[in-house]
């Protein structure tokens, strides 16, 4: 009993390369998605700023009309199709580490729908917060930055930490750009064992083991920022 | 009686339009250092947007605004200098909340880098000591009454040293139990010789605390006088009217 559980285990996750797949997955899945979050989070709160402060404020026009095209671009085309636009035509010539090219295209892709939320956080502050910063002489610059961002980014936390999570889970389709993600290679073993069974359902458990260390750690900074409501 | 100082504040012809509705229909007033201004008015009348528009936070349609000798209508002028010496109490207190009390009052002054860190917590720790509350500073807005809201709200627009200080009916979203606490402290800064512009629907403020009374009804200064004679013997049959539904 102890010995055929044994081999299984080495069928599944030693053998044939299996081992190697299995860990560089887990490292891929993991790189690409903290960069596309970075890059998610760092791109949306730009355009998502942008966007509200043309809304409040009229200004801005030009660089307002450049983020409602990428927002209706990334949000109007399938994310799969996006990646392999990076993969075969943006960054065909240039010779990029494709998690690098899959970070740059899930963050690009992320920053859409970040962006919104980051707006729709902004739009949730009182307009009164804008006027006690600026009567005070602070810049709209730093008003934004020390008063109504830290509380817009509070509100809308929630809807934040889900974007990230189906950042992560969207990251599966990085295997069409020929990268071994957790996905690939649960394919992978699948093709060299003939049985579906256990690779695929341990993938499953390593993007829930994913998923919840990223809420498990989302939680602690939402406790952090909640702070201030006692 | 006060004595008037030199010219703080002049507004020439104001008007201000939202879409078709002409809010202010050419103000002129001046506001001499050392003044309290009570403005009154009924409600829609402009006295808010009036008050507003000093400081900018109203962009007029037209008319000019003359701050300490600058015009800050000016479109080139640097509203965010001026508006540092133009401290500002909202009827919503508008307090940061999610900076505690003490970070509140010491936010702009530090920001601005006109205090240190060190200069603007000592500062910050007087003016809570001044308004009542030293033992709130670590306490964040959320957990405070509405008087002591406003309370510290007067004491971050201290915090600028600012020239003129503008309320904007600081007492109309006040529990009534409340209101006494704050209008106590805006008397003690009156008597430091503050210069005051308050938008108030107090008039027993008005009449003991104010050196002068505005009334604004459509848009218009209706009368500017002394609070003696203002509330005695009213002239305007439009303030008769307005007074004898609120006194």
């Amino acid at each position: 009993m102890w010995e055929n559980l044994q081999h299984e285990f080495y069928r599944f996750f030693v053998d044939n390369g299996a081992s190697s797949w299995w860990i560089n997955g887990i490292k891929t899945t993991i790189l690409v998605t903290l960069l596309a979050l970075v890059i998610g989070v760092i791109l949306g709160g730009i355009v998502g700023m942008i966007r509200s402060i043309h809304e409040q404020t009229g200004k801005l026009k030009i660089l307002n009309g450049i983020c409602v095209v990428y927002l209706t671009i990334i949000r109007g085309t399938p994310s799969m199709i996006q990646i392999l636009i990076f993969y075969s035509i943006v960054f065909a010539s240039v010779p990029l580490n494709n998690i690098i090219i899959g970070g740059i295209a899930f963050g690009i892709n992320s920053g859409a729908y970040v962006a919104e939320i980051i707006r729709s956080g902004i739009m949730s502050v009182d307009k009164g917060q804008t006027e006690a910063g600026r009567s005070l002489g602070l810049s709209s610059g730093q008003t934004m930055k020390m008063i109504i961002l830290p509380q817009a980014v509070k509100n809308v936390l929630p809807a934040l930490i889900n974007e990230m999570i189906v950042l992560l889970k969207e990251t599966a389709i990085i295997g069409y750009i020929g990268t071994v993600d957790i996905t690939k290679a649960a394919t992978l073993v699948q093709s060299r064992t003939y049985s579906a069974f256990v690779p695929l359902i341990s993938a499953a458990v390593f993007y829930l083991v994913l998923v919840m260390l990223l809420t498990y750690f989302m939680g602690k900074v939402e406790r952090r920022m909640r702070r201030s409501e006692h | 009686m006060s004595i008037k100082g030199e010219v703080l504040i002049q507004v020439q012809n104001l008007t201000k339009k939202f879409d078709d509705n002409m809010v202010l229909d050419g103000i002129s007033a001046e506001i001499c250092k050392g003044e309290v201004v009570a403005i009154i008015g009924p409600s829609g009348s402009g006295k808010s947007t009036f008050l507003r528009s000093l400081n900018l936070l109203e962009k007029p349609t037209g008319g000019k605004i003359f701050v300490e000798g600058a015009d800050i209508t000016d479109p080139k002028i640097d509203i965010d200098k001026h508006r540092q010496k133009i401290g500002m109490v909202f009827q919503q207190f508008n307090l940061f909340p999610h900076k505690t009390v003490k970070e509140n009052i010491m936010l702009a002054p530090v920001a601005l880098k006109l205090m240190s860190q060190e200069q603007a917590a000592k500062r910050a720790e007087e003016l809570l000591a001044r308004v009542g509350l030293p033992d709130k500073a670590d306490a964040y807005p959320g957990s405070l009454s509405g008087g002591q809201k406003q309370r510290i709200a007067i004491a971050r627009a201290l915090a600028m040293n600012p020239d003129v200080m503008l309320f904007d009916e600081p007492t109309s979203a006040l529990d009534p139990e409340m209101v006494g606490e704050v209008l106590e402290i805006m008397k003690e800064l009156a008597d430091t010789g503050m210069t005051m512009v308050v938008v108030t629907h107090e008039m027993g403020f008005a009449r003991e605390v104010a050196s002068r009374v505005l009334f604004i009804d459509g848009g218009k200064i209706q009368e500017d006088r002394e609070p003696e004679e203002f509330f005695s013997n009213p002239q305007n049959p439009r303030l008769k009217e307005f007074l004898s539904k609120v006194l």
